[in-house]
């Protein structure tokens, strides 16, 4: 599994990922516990970022490296955002890695503290998403916590299907909705 | 609209009653013939030509009764206090018909009288009489349609009713949610938050003038018990993790909720007076959207502890719960209907929904509705219709209603997109 490096742009990173997948999709994948209604389990998405709203000022549109250190440091070579199959809130394989490069980078950086939002597909019900993304988001804190992160730097919070990531309605849309993304909240540069 | 000031004198307007009524309208069959029935406006003041098409309205959407064309009625210069020549009204088939005027009072309230007559037996079945403030001529048009469908069906009315619901606006990735309350048909609608914070599902108290619900900040949920009049709002306690989906139990004095805490969600219920809290359910699994029996001696929740989220029953206590839903698919947002008779719920089978309703044994399942997303369904105060709410694939949700049979499904009037809505029980 090729790791997740620091690339001079975005750009680089996507492409570097697509060609990350490509490699991992040649083995097989061990079928977890999880309940998907019929059919095989679509691939896991790339990342995924829509546009910002126009008129909104983001730090992604900033060019050049990013500052060591940075929330736009984290997010583009650690990588923020971890996908989920159906009604599952099981790490898949191609998490583990964005999971350790976070856990990595938030080493480097102790001072930075980070809330986890868990997100759903809306092909379910608004109560019971909820709790489906609190689930998510607390598989990942598990994770960090578990390679030694202090819980005191980490909180968690659920967005249930009200905060999609992807306006879309197709199945790879509904794929981006499913995760859990690491939001730095205080301490970076 | 303000409850207060509303001041309802009930005395019934006599006439000989001749014989006993003849027509009756069966709430379980009655959709496929509904009743033909005339509501010419009511004399007097201005407002009863405003009064009358709200009944009509009212009676329209149950689907039991088929109003008749105002342009038909052959008998103008109706006086609420003579007969109606009958014949007239049988030649354009109503079968029932409603007299009316309104007159306003030295001290400025309006006096509405109404008649209810049975045209082929020729006799009047009701007469009443409501006193009111005039900004709330709309609840004296609500009452009466109310006596009119029971007088006729022989069940409890609903259309004197409220109900809350989360407004939508903003996009599906920068969403804005508000709490907003309205008459059952759609008029008077008014937002009890200003729409900086997420807001869901919001429930009434028996009592109708405090509501429940759960807010979302970036920071984390809080549940708010919120009082509609003054709009003044408190917290329901604090916890460290998420708490959702928050209903008050039948008396109005506790609130069972979900609190989640290291990604395991149970249900709690608090004593609003004490605020000590109870934790009902133990188990790693999802265990959400509790609802209590009307006799507040059981609970309906949803919880996946099978595998895949079902619906249970356990006593109020927490002790006891077993499961009820057993048809292939996933079963959440159970409702106990306020007779007790039926739990409604949101099923989802492959990529359907539907909304449906069981025994609260379990057995006698029936599925109401089929969409790409039906969801959250919420009891009238009569256990007759459900309010839910309805999504196309791409869309926007609006609010529906159908009836417990399945025969009448029909959006609401409000016309703006909103889901979560929460039936309030029969004003005053």
């Amino acid at each position: 599994m090729i790791p997740f490096r620091a690339g001079p742009s975005r750009l680089a990173l996507v492409v570097l990922t697509a060609a990350a997948l490509a490699a991992c999709a040649s083995r097989p994948r061990p079928m977890g516990p999880v309940a998907t209604e019929g059919g095989p389990p679509p691939p896991p998405p790339s990342h995924y970022s829509p546009a910002p709203p126009t008129g909104e000022v983001t730090e992604n549109q900033e060019s050049g490296a990013p500052v060591p250190g940075s929330a736009r440091d984290f997010v583009i070579n650690a990588g923020d955002v971890v996908y989920f199959d159906f009604d599952s809130y099981t790490l898949r394989d191609d998490a583990r890695p964005v999971l350790e490069s976070q856990a990595g980078w938030l080493r480097r950086y102790p001072g930075v503290h980070v809330r986890i939002e868990g997100n759903c597909d809306e092909r379910g019900t608004r109560e019971y998403n909820f709790a489906l993304g609190a689930r998510r988001a607390n598989a990942v804190r598990e994770f960090l916590v578990g390679r030694g992160l202090s819980p005191g730097r980490i909180e968690t919070i659920s967005y249930g299907k009200e905060r999609p990531v992807d306006p879309g309605t197709g199945e790879e849309a509904m794929a981006h909705d499913r995760n859990a993304r690491t939001a730095v909240t205080e301490g970076a540069r | 609209m303000r409850l207060r000031g509303l001041i309802l004198t009930l005395a019934a307007l006599l006439l000989p009653v001749l014989a006993t009524a003849e027509i009756v309208v069966n709430v379980d069959q009655g959709a496929t013939a509904p009743l033909p029935i005339a509501v010419p406006a009511f004399g007097g003041s201005p407002i009863g030509a405003q009064i009358a098409p709200v009944i009509t309205a009212d009676l329209a959407s149950s689907g039991l009764f088929r109003p008749l064309d105002t342009t038909t009625f052959p008998d103008r210069g109706l006086d609420v206090n003579t007969q109606p020549q009958f014949d007239l009204w049988k030649a354009i088939s109503a079968q029932a018909l409603v007299t009316g005027q309104v007159v306003s009072e030295a001290d400025g309230r309006l006096r509405v009288d109404f008649r209810l007559w049975d045209t082929y037996a020729g006799e009047q079945l009701l007469g009443l009489q409501f006193t009111s403030t005039p900004e709330n001529w709309r609840r004296v048009a609500h009452k009466i349609a109310d006596a009119v469908y029971q007088k006729l069906t022989g069940e409890k009315g609903y259309f004197d009713t409220r109900v809350v619901f989360v407004a939508e606006s903003g996009t599906k990735v920068k969403p804005v949610r508000r709490l907003e309350i309205m008459d059952q048909d759609g008029a008077n609608p008014s937002y009890l938050t200003d729409g900086s914070y997420l807001v869901f599902t919001p429930r009434f108290s028996e009592s109708s003038q405090k509501i429940t619900y759960m807010a979302l900040r970036p920071t984390g949920s809080t549940i708010y018990l919120l009082d509609i009049e003054t709009t003044r709002q408190e917290a329901l306690g604090h916890f460290p993790g998420m708490v959702f989906a928050p209903r008050f139990s039948p008396d109005g004095r506790k609130v069972a909720f979900s609190a989640e805490k290291a990604g395991n969600t149970d249900i709690f219920v608090m004593d609003l007076a004490s605020h000590a809290t109870t934790r009902l359910t133990t188990d790693p699994a999802i265990d959400t959207s509790p609802s209590f029996s009307p006799d507040a001696g059981q609970i309906v929740f949803n919880s996946d502890r099978g595998g895949s989220p079902q619906l249970y029953v356990m006593n109020a206590d927490g002790s006891g719960a077993r499961r009820i839903s057993f048809g292939a698919g996933r079963y959440t947002t159970p409702v106990w209907s306020p007779d007790g008779k039926f739990i409604a719920f949101t099923k989802q089978t492959g990529d359907e929904f539907h909304i449906g309703v069981m025994r609260p044994d379990g057995s006698d399942e029936r599925l109401l509705t089929t969409s790409y997303l039906d969801e959250g369904p919420s009891w009238a105060p009569n256990g007759r219709v459900i309010m839910f709410f309805r999504q196309a694939r791409g869309g926007r949700p609006k609010l529906w209603t159908v009836d417990v049979t399945g025969r009448v499904t029909r959006p609401s009037p409000f016309p703006l997109a909103a889901s979560d809505p929460a039936w309030s029980p029969l004003l005053n």
